[in-house]
């Protein structure tokens, strides 16, 4: 009887197409902006992970990490000073304002290493080498940047020279890096450089990076830095989910995502449900003569759920390769960030396996509700 | 086994209406035996309908006899009648109820299917049920590529194709024209009927009334006349 179940289905052309449709676009539009919206997410994020230092130490006012509050530089010797600390690093992160050579601004996001050990150093070189940063004046850009200055006319390449706040800087390497929230291109350099092109201020260390000696674990480091008077210190993990955190609580993209996704959810639960229950309902002269005919509950139960969930299948196939197809293609671009982990595809499936179970226990109660005598009328 | 395949006696069922309820059935009694074809007759509303429900389980009843081949219907819990049906009795609808979506074969393979007979099996029986009435070259048809007549073919085929003991038909000839009506009920004499089987044929259409066996007339709830030979039933 499943078999017929599912020609009953897929022969009722209109229906059928109207159901997969109806899914589709409401996973579609589920996964999609849930995704773009772990992207914005992912970007908040970017310096964690681009540096990747296993402990962080900042002023203990700082909540999430796209917050810089100075400290003064004689924190990175407290923080070696702490028992379990293998070593620590200072790091310099700062908006500054870049020249191009047709004297147009872009502003940058300047990220000072640790001069001695490059700690936090892109992983991804696309040209030239790192440990150039050694070189007087040297810097290296990310991709961003390379887009936006083409974009204005200017090809970077090795060697290239503009200035950040009036001093030359020249580009020994080009690497690529998750792209920052505000979209400002990462340009790397060493810390004591980091600190001459900034303007000079009476606190310039943004962030302590520091690593555990063996045996002690980032959590417990992190503790026992805390415990000096004015820091914070916060492992990579919690620092990641905390920045996230930070997002979703204090600003409205998770509110307008939302609200899209519920929008989703609605239109998937109008356009199913209701297809479904039209299906139900103009089959129920059928349903019932199977009843007369002999069908147990439990039979036509099968059907009906069969018929629900395949559409809600092929529907939420539609939709998550239609996303993810719309992810490739703008993943390049970066524009809008896409990032769908494989928690979205779940949701979206949970959210589906609901709409459907829904339609079908509508579908359900008027086949139960079925005097199979009405055949006779 | 007794020789009488249907055996109802002063069955009573009431349906709500408001707050008191209508009686359909008044206490109706009648049998059918085995090798027969069984007409009931009588103007509409005296509860021709319900009385086939009841025999065939559809409906439950709330008084009275049930014997439907020694079987009581009324001891029987649901999902016993249910299998019950599902084995004994083969349906035959005046609006057919074949499945728009299903091919003709497709249709009249459904009762086997729901006996549990694997589908390849199952459509090549209703292939060659559906050819011995005639509709061989039809059996990939959807119901709306064929005519009243075929389509009532098709739902004969489906009522027969798992052989089962007891056939029903509710008014079988009030969708079709006389030639159409005619020949469904040549085909249920000659094909339905078979010594072990019983056709009950529920109708008012006095064209076929001379391919019934004997002739039960009901009014208002109540068998009030059963008549041995058609020829004695003479309607006004
Ligand atoms: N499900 C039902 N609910 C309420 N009344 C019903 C129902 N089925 C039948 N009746 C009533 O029972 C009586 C007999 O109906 P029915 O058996 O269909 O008559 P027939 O088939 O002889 O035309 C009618 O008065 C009808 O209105
Ligand atoms: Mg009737």
């Amino acid at each position: 009887m499943l078999a017929i179940a599912l020609k009953m289905l897929f022969r009722d052309r209109a229906k059928y197409a109207m159901l997969v449709c109806g899914l589709a676009f409401c996973s579609l539009l589920m996964c999609q902006q849930i995704s773009v919206f772990c992207g914005i997410m992912m970007w908040t994020t970017s310096t964690v992970r681009n540096i990747g230092a296993p402990v962080w130490v900042v002023d203990a006012k700082v909540e999430q990490a796209n917050e810089v509050i100075p400290m003064r530089q004689i924190e990175v010797e407290r923080v070696r000073s702490v028992h379990g600390v293998a070593w620590a690093v200072p790091l310099y992160i700062g908006i500054e304002q870049a020249r191009l050579n047709d004297g147009s601004f872009q502003n940058v996001q300047l990220t000072g290493l640790d001069t001695g050990t490059l700690t936090g150093r892109p992983m991804d070189m696309v040209a030239g080498r790192i440990e150039d940063l050694r070189l007087p004046n040297a810097v290296v850009v990310d991709q961003v940047a390379v887009e936006k200055f083409r974009r204005k006319g200017i090809a970077i390449k090795l060697g290239t020279t503009f200035e950040i706040n009036d001093k030359e800087a020249r580009v020994v390497g080009i690497c690529h890096v998750a792209r920052s929230f505000l979209g400002q291109p990462y340009i790397y350099t060493t810390f004591d450089r980091a600190l001459e092109y900034a303007k000079p201020s009476r606190k310039q260390l943004s962030y302590v990076l520091a690593g555990p000696v063996p045996g002690v674990s980032n959590e417990e480091l992190a503790a026992r830095i805390s415990k000096l008077p004015g820091l914070r210190a916060i492992t990579k993990d919690n620092l990641f989910w905390t920045t996230i955190w930070w997002y979703i609580k204090n600003t409205g993209i998770p509110i307008s995502f939302g609200t899209v996704v519920l929008l989703g959810i609605i239109v998937g639960i109008a356009i199913a449900g209701q297809t479904f229950y039209l299906f139900v309902h103009d089959n129920l002269r059928y349903l019932a003569a199977l009843k007369a005919m002999g069908a147990r509950m439990h039979t036509l139960a099968a059907m009906v759920l069969l018929q629900a969930f395949s559409v809600g299948f092929i529907g939420y196939g539609i939709g998550v390769g239609l996303a993810s197809w719309f992810g490739n293609s703008v993943l390049a671009k970066e524009q809008p960030p896409f990032f769908m982990p494989w928690q979205v595809p779940a949701f979206v499936a949970i959210v589906l396996i609901l709409i459907c179970g829904f339609s079908a226990l509508i579908g359900l109660i008027k086949v139960a509700r079925l005097e199979p005598a009405v055949v006779f009328r | 086994m007794s020789n009488l395949a249907i055996n109802v006696a002063d069955v009573v069922k009431s349906f709500p209406s408001g707050d008191t309820r209508t009686f359909a059935l008044k206490g109706a009694t009648l049998n059918a035996r085995f090798g027969e074809l069984m007409m009931i007759v009588g103007p509409s509303g005296c509860g021709k309908t319900t009385l086939l429900s009841v025999i065939c389980g559809t409906l439950q009843c709330e008084e009275g006899m049930l014997s439907i081949f020694d079987h009581d219907l009324r001891k029987m819990k649901d999902w016993e009648i249910t299998k019950f049906r599902c084995v004994n009795v083969g349906f035959i609808f005046q609006q057919f109820n074949l499945i728009p979506t299903l091919t003709a074969v497709e249709n009249a393979s459904i009762p086997l299917i729901l006996n549990g007979v694997p589908t390849n099996k199952a459509e090549r029986r209703a292939g060659e049920v559906l050819a011995e009435v005639g509709l061989g070259d039809k059996l990939h048809s959807y119901p709306s590529q064929l005519s009243g007549g075929q389509l009532q073919r098709v739902a004969i085929s489906r009522a027969l194709v798992h052989e089962p003991r007891l056939i029903i038909c509710d008014e079988p000839t009030a969708s079709l024209d006389a030639a159409a009506g005619q020949k469904t009920l040549d085909l249920l004499k000659s094909s339905a009927l078979q010594p072990d089987r019983c056709v009950i044929v529920v109708t008012h259409d006095n064209r076929i009334y001379h391919f019934a066996d004997r002739i039960a007339e009901m009014e208002d709830g109540r068998v009030i006349g059963i008549y041995d030979d058609p020829k004695d039933y003479h309607h006004a």
